[in-house]
């Protein structure tokens, strides 16, 4: 059968920088191929020539045997070919409703809302979604969300699905029904193209590889031929990887102690639902849960952007959740954001700025009212070797760095006053191998420090390697914690689904 | 295939060069503009535009004119300016600058104060605070409330013309005025000092000064980073620990403040008393400089500069080919219009698309 998708020397550059030096690959109907590289490989700008963001400087795209020019992204969904993005395309102030119905076209003028509502629910139905149609969308968690971009792709009948990270936001036993629905396409002959760079999920799902890195298609493989090994060694080549070792070091010493908090959210629900943990000097607590399951709700209220509706906090013994010492505990905390790019970050100064957006103030950074412009730069410096940020020129502004940059700034930033806790969501999320395993390091070393992490994150993997202890969370409570060296990914997967585990 | 098709594309890479090449570009492209209307009002232009500049800077008289001309716009696009810093949108300097005109003429005509340096200390002081709590009310709106900055500066603008007139035609007006919407002459206790037989007084200097002030606040201090930084992602800074709520009243407070200082520095230097209609305008221009200027506290005083001339070289198409004070105007536009279409072009560039739709 003949290519569904022929690429084919594509090269695409911006200015200064060449972001695709030579990429060609092909996909077949009823194929899920991969794409696996490096963040800065070259996967986003390759996707979204493919949807028409971009139009390459040279080669040639053939989609079902005919060479396509794709001017705008509607030209490439009028093809078939759909993608759901890293960051979703949500209006968040409209239901989920009217953002499905945003997406389609031909929606006549005056249309049966009830039709297209039942057409909407049955594809919600069909691949056994929980999602309220009605609710506006900044109300979802982002798992949530990223339903409705498929959901919006499955509603137009795409041949072609572009699938950037999307297990990222799910839970093992929501990544095994995605699997299950990208399978269920490939029988009804769709092919799929799908970003990851989960080992786990790439050897589970491909029926191809194609590897990137740099700007260049390396190679593809076929099923049988990729082993985890090979294709990691390809991707990384001769980069390095930051090497570490755990050490467990946990004291006895109760850091943080949580008792029955509970959080309500803009609704008045409960995001947490007397909640009940315990951080330990050196421990690295991971906590595993599918989105939306209070995770955020927990990091919000121990990072001062929420407040307890009941329930305690002690910090080191002493009753930290409405008194005056709150503010300035919660000031000692470091924290990780999860949505870097939103609060992480002022995106336009520099990156010297950004280092010291949390500590500008103190004595080392001033002189009387005045910035201490030499030490912020030798601040910078430090850090930027530290942990080998590329940061570009001097005083560029930070919004020009590749997400893991940004990442590895945030992280310099919250890590540099030598917190006791950090509290951090999703810190790999989206970050390459190597600065992956780089975060993963830093926290260790803090544990070796005595540093307390609270390590909130979706990558079961992550948490199994890295954690003294996972605590899995569903519907704002603790049900249970369990030791990683003596639990399974089957096991925490039903916990996350709510069921009990003595 | 379709017909050829244009569309943008975001720049990666910004040139440092090209920002600051961009005003005095649109300048350019604006004055080549502006010529079409002066040759449609029957003017030539080259003429005209030599006109101007001889006007303006040609001789001692004329810049002195040039800088008295300046002096309200430096105070009120540094206030502009600083708020916009923080992307708080002040549009009410206007307003602003008479509730400092109007502050200060009452301190001199009220006080009875004869000390000369306690008189304008006085005068300054009410200025300053009158215009910075009238401005501090839309950041409380808006950090209170979340009502829009925009609106509220604005709609406040009428409030506070039409507040002065009310002095103006009733209470205020000058007995020996001939019945004109003008107050009494201020004592020379509440006058600012001229310089060299003209009318450039001391406000120029105090602008200058101030100007300086704002530089070093913004650039130099640990205040000006945060507000830089909360201007550049609130919700960043608030999370780093830094407080928006208060940083925007005081903003906009100092925002208010510093355009209100125009008005101080017009009737005490300038006029001498409160008059109907003390500026025509000024704290519009204001927003055209604070954004020519990128926002920078010396580059307002540059920008402030040049349209000074422009100011001064009109008032002299008026008087020599009977030209409306609307050129002016239209010329002003014309700078921010293509100042705008420069900035999107800095950000992204326009591509032709052969063919349209695979």
């Amino acid at each position: 059968m003949p290519d569904l998708l022929q690429i084919e020397h594509i090269r695409k550059t911006f200015p200064g920088v060449v972001a695709l030096d030579s990429v060609s690959f092909s996909v077949a109907p009823g194929e899920i191929h991969t794409l696996l590289g490096e963040n800065g490989a070259g996967k986003s700008t390759l996707m979204n020539i493919l949807t028409g963001l971009y139009r390459p400087d040279r080669g040639r795209i053939l989609y079902a045997g005919r060479e396509v020019r794709f001017a705008r992204p509607r030209a490439s969904l009028a093809c078939g070919i759909g993608m759901v993005h890293q960051h979703f395309m949500l209006v968040p102030a409209h239901s989920v409703f009217e953002n499905i119905l945003l997406a389609l076209d031909g929606v006549p003028g005056f249309f049966s809302r009830r039709r297209l509502r039942d057409r909407i629910q049955q594809v919600i139905d069909e691949f056994d979604l929980d999602l309220d149609l009605d609710s506006p969308v900044w109300k979802l968690s982002i798992g949530a969300q990223q339903w409705i971009e498929l959901i919006k792709l499955l509603m137009r009948d795409c041949r072609l699905l572009i699938l950037d990270e999307p297990t990222a936001v799910l839970t093992p036993q929501e990544s095994e029904r995605l699997f299950a629905v990208l399978t269920r396409l490939r029988e009804q002959g769709k092919s799929v193209i799908f970003i990851s760079h989960k080992m786990r999920e790439v050897m589970e799902i491909s029926d191809r590889v194609t590897v990137l890195k740099k700007g260049r298609s390396l190679t593809t493989l076929a099923r049988g031929d990729f082993d985890q090994a090979r294709l990691a060694g390809l991707m990384i080549g001769d980069d390095q990887v930051p090497q570490w070792r755990k050490q467990s070091r946990v004291g006895d010493d109760v850091v943080l102690d949580i008792r029955d908090l509970s959080v309500r959210n803009d609704r008045g629900l409960a995001d947490l639902d007397s909640c009940s943990l315990e951080l330990k000097k050196g421990e690295i607590l991971g906590i595993a849960g599918v989105a939306g399951n209070g995770q955020k709700a927990l990091a919000e209220v121990l990072t001062g952007l929420k407040k307890a509706a009941s329930g305690r906090i002690f910090a080191a013994g002493e009753d930290i959740t409405h008194s005056s010492a709150r503010s300035s505990y919660i000031a000692g905390i470091a924290h990780i954001p999860e949505d870097r790019k939103s609060i992480g970050i002022a995106p336009d100064l520099s990156v010297d700025d950004n280092l010291i957006l949390k500590s500008f103030k103190q004595p080392g950074f001033r002189r009387w009212i005045f910035q201490d412009r030499a030490a912020i730069r030798r601040n910078a410096r430090e850090k930027i070797a530290q942990f080998a940020i590329k940061a570009g020129p001097d005083g560029a502004p930070v919004r020009y760095l590749s997400g893991g940059n940004i990442q590895k700034v945030i992280i310099a930033r919250e890590l540099s006053e030598d917190p006791a806790v950090l509290v951090a969501l999703y810190p790999t999320r989206g970050l390459d191998i190597g600065s992956a395993e780089y975060v993963h390091k830093v926290m260790a070393d803090g544990a070796a420090r005595g540093m307390s992490t609270l390590l909130i994150s979706e990558d079961l993997d992550e948490l199994l390697k890295i954690c003294d202890r996972i605590a899995v969370m569903f519907r704002g409570r603790v049900v249970g914690c369990v030791d990683p060296r003596q639990t399974t990914r089957e096991a925490i997967g039903l916990m996350m689904s709510g069921e009990e585990v003595a | 295939m379709s017909l050829p098709r244009f569309r943008t594309e975001r720049r990666e890479l910004n040139a440092p060069l090209l920002r600051f090449l961009a005003p005095l570009l649109s300048v350019l492209v604006a004055l080549f503009v502006a010529g079409f209307l002066l040759l449609a009002a029957g003017v030539d232009p080259a003429a005209a535009y030599l006109e101007i500049f001889r006007e303006s800077v040609g001789s001692i008289y004329g810049l002195s004119e040039t800088l008295v001309k300046a002096t309200p716009l430096i105070f009120a696009g540094l206030g502009v300016s600083l708020a916009f810093r923080m992307q708080i949108w002040n549009i009410g300097a206007e307003g602003q600058i008479y509730i400092g005109a109007m502050a200060a003429s009452g301190v001199a005509l009220f006080s009875g104060i004869e000390n000369h340096l306690l008189m304008l200390t006085c005068m300054l002081v009410a200025a300053f605070i009158c215009g910075g709590l009238w401005a501090g009310v839309a950041g409380l709106l808006r950090v209170r409330w979340q009502v829009n900055e925009v609106i509220v500066t604005l709609l406040m603008n009428y409030i506070a013309i039409l507040w002065t007139d009310y002095l103006l035609f009733g209470a205020w007006k000058d007995p020996k005025g001939f019945n004109f919407p003008l107050s009494a002459q201020f004592s020379d206790a509440a006058r600012l000092g001229d310089y060299f037989n003209t009318r450039l007084h001391s406000g120029f200097f105090l602008a200058l000064f101030c100007a300086l002030l704002l530089y070093l606040l913004m650039e130099r201090t640990v205040w000006g980073f945060e507000i830089k930084a909360i201007g550049s992602n609130p919700q960043a800074a608030q999370y780093a620990g830094m407080k928006t709520g208060p940083a925007i009243v005081l903003v906009l407070f100092l925002s208010g403040a510093l355009a209100a200082l125009a008005g101080f520095s017009e009737v005490a230097g300038l006029q001498h008393r409160l008059i109907h209609g003390i500026s025509p305008g000024y704290g519009y221009t204001a927003i055209i400089i604070a954004w020519l200027a990128r926002r920078s506290a010396l580059g307002v005083v540059v920008v402030s500069f040049l349209m000074g001339i422009l100011l001064v070289g009109g008032d002299s198409l008026q008087l020599t080919w009977q030209l409306p004070i609307a050129f002016i105007y239209a010329f002003q536009g014309l700078i921010l219009f293509f100042l705008l279409a420069a900035d999107f072009f800095l950000q992204y560039r326009i591509r032709r698309v052969a063919g349209g739709d695979a």
